[in-house]
């Protein structure tokens, strides 16, 4: 059971029962999730939650659930991979991949977040979900609602990569395509959100599904043996995400799990949509929308909705926002690739590639330890990099054709 | 000169339920000040006492973000619709949940 006392304006600090609300009556502020911090310090060690299953859940006092999850029960606990390749690569001491491109059930981040939202809108009882989104929150939704039993509409921009439309619409999902970018998108959702019923994960269950993210920061923390990491490096969308890396390192040090220490956060962008950290380069929190225009179509949101959160998150931390080109992230891709062997989507190449910038620039120390957050997975994004990789073109089934093409031994035996 | 304004759901106790609402107005500015004017303590949910346009406040024109066209320096068009939609949405439920 949870530990979940309310939720709480971010703003005013009005606080608000245990409804699917995401924002203040009285100025709109998002609503956050407070926890009996208290009651949980007294009761929960981490050396009993060591003992639980490895996946999200074994945190389930710090998620807002009241009962068991009813989708995704395995999700969660992805791998905290040393990178030693990739850290020479970047010229770096101590470097670690988390590598949510393996999260359950649909390779990315999104996993977590719908599988808290999916079980707290079977607890309200809506019977229909959906979402908006840039792709791999509309896998993750499609595939939940089809385990759980929901009926689904699920709202994207038309231009999404195949991969995603086809890893939506194969779980029976109603997706509807529309001809804008997110944000538009968006806009629609929020109207839909306002007029019907709906458990909209992103949008009226908000609160409780971006709580899904501290996961990411919980499991850090523990595979790296119950110790903050001094640098992460995080991509950014809405901006959710690293704002809730953050509370999962707070909520950790206020438990007294791992030892007080400020950890630098580090949010990346595309440069054909960085508003976050086109705001953070400037040293304020007030967000200047942007149309997006980038390979990275999973962090195009031009107008996020966290994005002040996110430039005062990072400020605060003693971290910096950077952003990165096209060709940088399929160069990011293509490092984590062939360094480590995780093939990542642009989302992660954002993030090797703000991580390699920001070593570059003196701003990452390389004699710190640093997390990068890879989100999702490549084989949702090929497109992204298929043009880019050597083709040698096909041979005939011969030795001979091997060799010459391949080995060229033939033309050193006839020399 | 008219132009049409969609209120969203928390706003419509202003406006007695009106889901809609027009308004001569010629830019942003006048707009928050008329609907006031109507609407009394309307506008302290979509402005900042500089004026400014609410951080949790979006403004669409004609489907495009007002801060693409200009902000406060748009003036307004006649038949222009303008759309507020709070930055995150998500009110109380009202009806049944299907």
């Amino acid at each position: 059971m949870s530990y979940l006392l309310h939720l709480k304006c971010r703003e005013c600090g009005r606080t608000y029962p245990l409804e699917p609300l995401a924002a203040c009556e009285d100025c709109w502020a998002p609503l956050e999730a407070v926890y009996d911090y208290g009651a949980l310090w007294s009761d929960l060690r981490r050396e009993e939650l060591e003992t639980r299953p490895p996946n999200m859940w074994r945190y389930h006092e710090l998620l807002p659930l009241n009962g068991e999850p009813c989708v995704g029960k395995q999700t969660g606990f992805t791998p905290l991979v040393a990178a030693p390749r990739l850290a020479q690569a970047l010229g770096a001491r101590e470097v670690y991949i988390k590598n949510d491109a393996v999260n359950f059930p649909t390779l990315s981040f999104k996993d977590r977040v719908v599988a808290v939202a999916l079980s707290k809108a079977r607890e309200f009882g809506f019977a229909t979900v959906g979402c908006s989104s840039t792709g791999n929150l509309a896998n993750s939704v499609a595939a939940q609602a089809a385990a759980g039993g929901f009926h689904t509409f699920i709202f994207v921009p038309a231009d999404l990569e195949a991969e995603k439309i086809v890893a939506t619409r194969v779980y029976g999902a109603r997706l509807v395509k529309i001809s804008g970018n997110y944000d538009q998108v968006n806009r629609l959702c929020s109207e839909i959100a306002q007029k019907y019923s709906w458990g909209i994960v992103n949008v009226n269950l908000r609160s409780y599904y971006s709580e899904g993210s501290k996961t990411f920061g919980f499991e850090v923390a523990e595979q790296l043996g119950w110790r903050l990491p001094q640098n992460i490096v995080v991509p950014m969308a809405g901006g959710s995400l690293i704002t809730k890396i953050a509370k999962a390192f707070e909520e950790l040090k206020r438990l007294g799990w791992v030892e007080p220490m400020e950890t630098k956060l580090f949010g990346a962008q595309a440069t054909g949509c960085s508003p976050i950290t086109t705001a953070a380069k400037n040293g304020a929190p007030e967000i200047t929308p942007q149309k997006p225009n980038t390979i990275a179509k999973s962090l195009s949101i031009g107008n996020p909705a966290d994005g002040y959160y996110a430039v005062k998150t990072i400020l605060g931390s003693g971290g910096a926002g950077e952003d990165t080109t096209d060709e940088e992230i399929v160069e990011g891709i293509r490092l984590l690739a062939e360094t480590e062997g995780i093939f990542t989507e642009t989302a992660g190449g954002v993030t090797v590639s703000v991580a390699r910038k920001l070593l570059r620039q003196g701003r990452l120390n390389p004699d710190e330890l640093i997390v990068l957050a890879i989100t999702g997975n490549g084989l949702k994004t090929v497109g992204a990099v298929s043009g880019k990789l050597e083709d040698n073109g096909v041979i005939r089934p011969k030795l001979v054709d091997f060799e010459e093409q391949y080995l060229n031994l033939a033309a050193v035996a006839k020399a | 000169m008219s132009i049409t304004v969609r209120i969203p759901p928390p706003l419509r106790k202003f406006t007695g339920g009106a889901e809609a609402v027009e308004s001569a107005a010629h830019n942003l500015t006048e707009l928050f000040d008329t609907l006031d004017q109507k609407y009394p303590g309307i506008k302290q949910f979509l402005c900042r006492p500089d004026g400014g346009v609410q951080r949790f406040v979006n403004v669409f024109v004609n489907d495009e973000d007002i801060r693409f066209l200009g902000g406060a320096q748009y003036a307004f068009k006649d038949g222009d619709e303008v759309l507020l939609v709070p930055a995150i949405a998500g009110g109380r439920p009202r009806g049944c949940r299907g």
